[in-house]
């Protein structure tokens, strides 16, 4: 906006500011009726869905699937989708820093007179298209598998196999999921990729017994699952010699 | 002998007004009683000179054509004060003990305290009617052009004031102490830490050392009782300090020089 551009707005807003109506009581009446809208929203929210509180926090277990406020969940659904740990930064600070700084930007780079929105395509594309995003990124955060579960479809042969296979397969790959192995290994597309080998070959490498062996006496700091009970262990090991 | 108000009868039943002179001009103890709100007004206006100040923020025009798209700021600010005073009422009943104190502390509220589940309830879901309406007020900010030119120092405010209300809710997120409230804060804890440069010094200074633990959960607490809030309600009042300043916007639609019965209606 340029000087006279400047001067020509404040000289329209004065004249529709000369026509209006005083803040008290006319806004007030308006603002205040909103209030009661806004309280009698959150009064429902607490009558209906309460205060809930979950079991008292444990340091120690490994197997809880973290959930953030349903507002970030579209920060923490852009950080299931972007998988390489090379571009994890970029989702985790990047998207929310440059977010902020282009909020922050945005009265400086934006500064034409025009304030109608349908002469603005620009900036009513990019802001229904943050929305749209946000929206979608939130709705599938929302519905997002916990990250503790491996999402690998189970192979046709097992399929076809049924019975006792599948069932072990099944049972075993839930054992593995929760056994917080997703940390160290990766399998399919879940886990972390190292410290510990990936394994989604790993059958390829490891008969069976091979694989029961590491999991009893595993090379630090990966801990022995000999604890584990017999039939658990049994699942995964089943589970592990089929990952070919 | 003070006497009782007159009773509301039409006005041909009324007695006539006092005349001046009557009653020695003498104001009898009730017509004091009567004007002790404006005393007491007058009073402190005597020593502050607030009536202006007053004048200034309650009897500004509004522009013509604002409707309910304007309610939004106004409804956060009024969710915020509705968090503030929930938000007291726990702290009475908080304590900031990770050993278990804190969630014993919460789940004395929830299931002992009169009503006490019924305004944890309000302040829970209190953050979230907020965080709603700030981006609505955003959004309407946005779509219509309010932040152009002469009102750009007020959108950065605004901005800032959104991140302050993620921040609340982050740090109001740990204070339960349950494992919800605790594995969520560690992931959020270890994204931040994630983060270029500044990154691993953020989530340091948010745990209060490179492991999650005592302090942790008292660092939360006063970030989200002391130093937020204090924040929001400073940048509140400054950013409706310029809003009486500059004025509301006119809905971006409305061209008063374009309207001749605008342009009469100034001349």
């Amino acid at each position: 906006m340029n000087k006279s551009q400047k001067e020509q707005y404040l000289r329209e807003y004065s004249i529709l500011k000369a026509q209006g109506k005083p803040f008290f009581p006319y806004a007030v009446a308006k603002d205040a009726l909103m209030a009661c809208v806004v309280m009698a929203c959150i009064i429902t929210l607490s009558l209906v869905l309460g205060a809930e509180l979950g079991s008292k926090a444990n340091p120690t277990t490994t197997t809880y699937v973290p959930r953030p406020e349903w507002y970030f969940f579209f920060l923490f659904e852009l950080l299931r989708v972007i998988k390489p740990p090379s571009l994890v930064p970029l989702a985790t600070i990047g998207v929310p820093t440059i977010g902020m700084i282009l909020l922050f930007l945005l009265p400086f780079v934006d500064r034409g007179p025009e304030r109608r929105p349908e002469r603005r395509p620009i900036a009513m594309f990019t802001g229904i298209f943050v929305i749209c995003a946000m929206a979608l990124l939130t709705y599938e955060g929302a519905n997002a598998g916990s990250p503790t579960a491996i999402e690998m479809p189970t192979p046709t042969a097992i399929v076809q196999a049924g019975g006792q296979t599948l069932a072990e397969f099944e049972a075993g790959k839930k054992v593995v999921a929760q056994s917080g192995c997703l940390a160290c290994h990766k399998i399919g597309e879940n886990g972390n990729d190292g410290p510990g080998p990936n394994l989604t070959h790993i059958a390829s490498r490891l008969p069976r017994q091979g694989i029961a062996r590491t999991l009893v006496n595993p090379t630090a700091p990966m801990p022995s699952f000999k604890n584990l009970p017999p039939q658990k262990f049994n699942a995964v090991v089943s589970f592990l010699s089929q990952l070919k | 002998m003070p006497k009782l108000p007159a009773p509301p009868v039409p006005a041909a039943l009324k007695a006539p007004p006092p005349r001046p002179g009557d009653g020695n001009g003498k104001a009898t103890p009730l017509d004091h009683a009567a004007e002790a709100g404006i005393s007491v007004v007058d009073w402190v206006d005597e020593r502050t000179s607030l009536s202006g100040a007053a004048r200034w923020m309650m009897f500004r025009k509004v522009p013509k054509g604002t409707n309910w798209f304007y309610t939004l700021g106004s409804a956060t600010m009024f969710a915020f004060l509705s968090q503030a005073v929930t938000g007291v009422f726990l702290a009475m009943f908080y304590k900031p003990d990770p050993s278990g104190g804190a969630y014993e502390s919460i789940r004395h509220v929830t299931n002992e305290v009169f009503l006490g589940q019924f305004v944890r309830g309000m302040h829970k879901w209190g953050s979230s009617v907020m965080v709603i309406l700030v981006f609505l007020h955003m959004g309407r900010t946005f779509f219509f052009g309010a932040y152009k030119y002469p009102r750009e120092l007020n959108w950065l405010i605004g901005v800032v004031l959104l991140i302050l209300t993620m921040v609340m809710s982050f740090t109001g997120y740990l204070l339960p102490f349950d494992q919800r409230a605790y594995w969520a804060t560690i992931v959020g804890v270890n994204i931040n830490g994630t983060g270029p440069l500044l990154g691993p010094y953020l989530s340091d200074f948010l745990r209060g050392g490179p492991e999650f633990g005592a302090v942790t959960l008292s660092r939360f607490y006063a970030i989200h009782m002391m130093l937020v809030p204090g924040l929001i309600a400073a940048l509140i009042g400054a950013h409706l300090y310029l809003v009486a300043k500059l004025g509301t916007t006119a809905p971006p639609w409305l061209k008063a020089e374009k309207n001749p019965e605008l342009r009469k209606a100034k001349a």
